[in-house]
């Protein structure tokens, strides 16, 4: 019995001193239960909550999902108007921390850009940026959702002022 | 005892991490896929980190209706059975044989007592989960030519829901009854839906997932009048609620140890001998525990199972009283610093220790993910895998975006008052933060009615 105990002992360590099986431990792990580290640090400081007033005429705002799902996306651009640039952003979400991490980036990466670039962002770079598993992924397309909402709606808002002011 | 002191220096000069490797070790080699977790995770008593998350420290452990810890009396009885009494409780020939076959009696008897059983009529199982596939497969297979129909409700635990699903491809009739509101079975309905040719009622104790306590003694009494078996996953209720088979009416009934401070890997199925309910073994063997449950009796685990029985018997009026009191304390903290928080399920019957609370406008997934510090469970741990809403709370009729938003505080005989405080000041700070970037909170604060918007769906 104790022989036998040994013999596993000696087993054990050599597969506990190998390179290469702690290794494959930690990545079968991170995949499997873990979130990226950039989820975790956006979740925990996200970047641009809050809120603009979504009358105001320079601001553009995005809601998408629905709370039934488990999800609702609200991202707000704030426009200057002669240049097109997007000169600040806000977001608020309701979801889980894939999607509040995804919405978090997505207020990042539209800071300083033009509209026509913003639209063109890929829900797979934001999913990819994260680390996003697969059943996670409907997050980062909520957030390219939320992203082109937002540009919409400050366009369709631009329109009306521009007709009423004809 | 010559054994264990040979294994001791062997433990001792490894330290306490080698010891427990052998598990790792063993599931690596038998499955190639992911081991599980790593060492990393729990070795480092100062910082753990999970999920990416690090934390000072282990989590505090709310989740008692998953499992709870040993009680230590039980480890106690159970340690001699590991290492000097480790007969075959089933070999006739020798001493280690005869002293195990009396303490595996013993604890029976213990089991036994607990529900006013005879201890021949409980039947020593893996857990839980095995009891009801014997009660709900076995006896719907044992009475198959005059019986052809399965009552059950909405808001079982899977492993019966699941059983009833696999006879309704054999060709059997399942009703699932709906819930109340309040998570509660009605009766008028139950008796209604019980045929001439129905084999088996099976109505679970308490809830896992929401802690209701179903008025059993009335569902013995209708499957009395009726002549039909009754059974009962009592696994959540066992020692935690009084239960007598005899003024419940019980045919069946499935007993877990891991649920009162018992071992993991044992339970025991209650089998009624008057009138005599039969059930299809659902496996082949050596014919022990009277052919119900074939392979040798796990007599360390049936031991622990035995004793925790017995402390159970002995505590339950006080663990009742102390975990009501932390109920009370961990509901009336929480409410006072925060509101909109609603409980599914019934308060009136419901057995303390589950605390199930859906908090408006926050997602229970991001709430869980900032509530590192303390073990609790989304739903029941079997499902909170998935994204879907738990299928307990939708039979509530709880609406699908509450659904989203519940958390299952569960306190047993080890929780204490500081555990529950930090709990409190831990799930409100967090509830706050993911309020303030909440969109619906936002739009319900405006006066927007949630329900008038017409949402986009994913």
């Amino acid at each position: 019995m104790a022989m036998m105990l040994r013999a596993a002992g000696k087993r054990l360590l050599g597969v506990g001193g190998g390179e290469a099986a702690p290794a494959a431990v930690a990545a079968a792990t991170a995949s499997r239960r873990g979130y990226h580290e950039r989820v975790v640090e956006h979740y925990n400081n996200p970047r641009n909550v809050g809120a603009f007033d979504k009358d105001d005429a320079d601001v553009g705002t995005g809601i998408v999902g629905a709370p039934a799902c488990g999800d609702v996306m609200k991202l707000q651009i704030r426009v200057d108007e002669p240049s097109g640039r997007i000169v600040d952003a806000r977001f608020k979400t309701f979801g889980c921390g894939s999607a509040i991490a995804s919405s978090s980036v997505a207020t990042e990466w539209v800071k300083g850009k033009q509209m026509e670039e913003v639209v063109a962002i890929k829900n797979t770079e934001i999913a990819k940026h994260l680390s996003l598993p697969p059943v996670k992924l409907h997050c980062s397309m909520l957030a390219e959702d939320a992203i082109k909402a937002a540009v919409k709606d400050y366009e369709a808002k631009k329109g009306k002022l521009a007709k009423s002011d004809e | 005892m010559a054994l264990s002191r040979r294994l001791l220096p062997l433990f001792l000069r490894r330290g306490f991490p080698a010891a427990a490797a052998p598990a790792r070790a063993l599931s690596t080699a038998a499955a190639p896929a992911p081991p599980p977790a790593s060492a990393s995770e729990e070795e480092d008593e100062s910082s753990v980190t999970v999920k990416g998350v690090r934390i000072s420290g282990r989590p505090l452990y709310l989740d008692m209706q998953a499992t709870t810890p040993v009680d230590p009396r039980v480890l106690d009885a159970m340690l001699p059975f590991y290492l000097s009494r480790y007969g075959n409780p089933h070999s006739r020939t020798h001493l280690y044989g005869w002293e195990s076959d009396a303490a595996v009696e013993a604890a029976r008897a213990r089991v036994a007592a607990l529900v006013g059983a005879d201890p021949r009529e409980i039947f020593f199982t893996s857990g839980a989960t095995e009891c009801n596939n014997i009660a709900v497969k076995g006896v719907a297979r044992f009475y198959r030519d005059r019986r052809r129909h399965v009552v059950t409700t909405q808001t079982e635990h899977k492993c019966v829901l699941d059983s009833c699903r696999y006879l309704q491809q054999e060709g059997f009739d399942v009703t699932y009854l709906p819930v109340r509101a309040d998570g509660l079975v009605d009766l008028a309905q139950l008796e209604d839906a019980i045929r001439p040719d129905t084999a088996l009622v099976s109505v679970m104790a308490v809830n896992n997932e929401i802690g209701v306590v179903q008025p059993l003694e009335e569902i013995g009494r209708i499957c009395k009048e009726k002549g039909v078996p009754f059974h009962t996953d009592a696994a959540q209720a066992l020692g935690k609620i009084p239960i007598d088979v005899g003024r419940m009416g019980i045919g069946l009934m499935s007993l877990s140890g891991h649920k009162i401070y018992g071992p993991k890997g044992v339970g025991a199925l209650y089998l009624r001998r008057r009138p005599r309910i039969r059930v299809e073994p659902q496996m082949s063997g050596g014919g022990q525990e009277r052919g119900i449950r074939s392979g040798t009796v796990p007599t360390p685990l049936v031991v622990g199972f035995g004793a925790a029985c017995e402390i159970a018997a002995h505590e339950m009026d006080y663990d009742h009283r102390r975990v009501s009191a932390l109920q009370k304390r961990l509901l009336d903290g929480i409410r006072a610093q925060v509101d909109e928080v609603v409980i599914n399920g019934s308060m009136e019957h419901r057995y303390p220790g589950n605390l199930n609370l859906s908090f408006a406008y926050v997602e229970g997934e991001s709430l869980l993910m900032g509530l590192k510090e303390v073990a609790v469970s989304s739903g029941s741990a079997c499902t909170s895998a998935s994204l879907e809403p738990s299928y307990v709370l939708r039979a509530l009729g709880v609406e699908e975006d509450m659904a989203h938003t519940s958390i299952r505080f569960g306190m047993g005989r080890f929780t204490t008052e500081e555990e529950v405080d930090r709990a409190i000041e831990l799930t409100v700070r967090q509830v706050k933060k993911l309020r303030d970037m909440s969109p619906l909170y936002e739009m319900a604060k405006a006066g927007i009615d949630l329900k008038s918007i017409e949402w986009s769906q994913h």
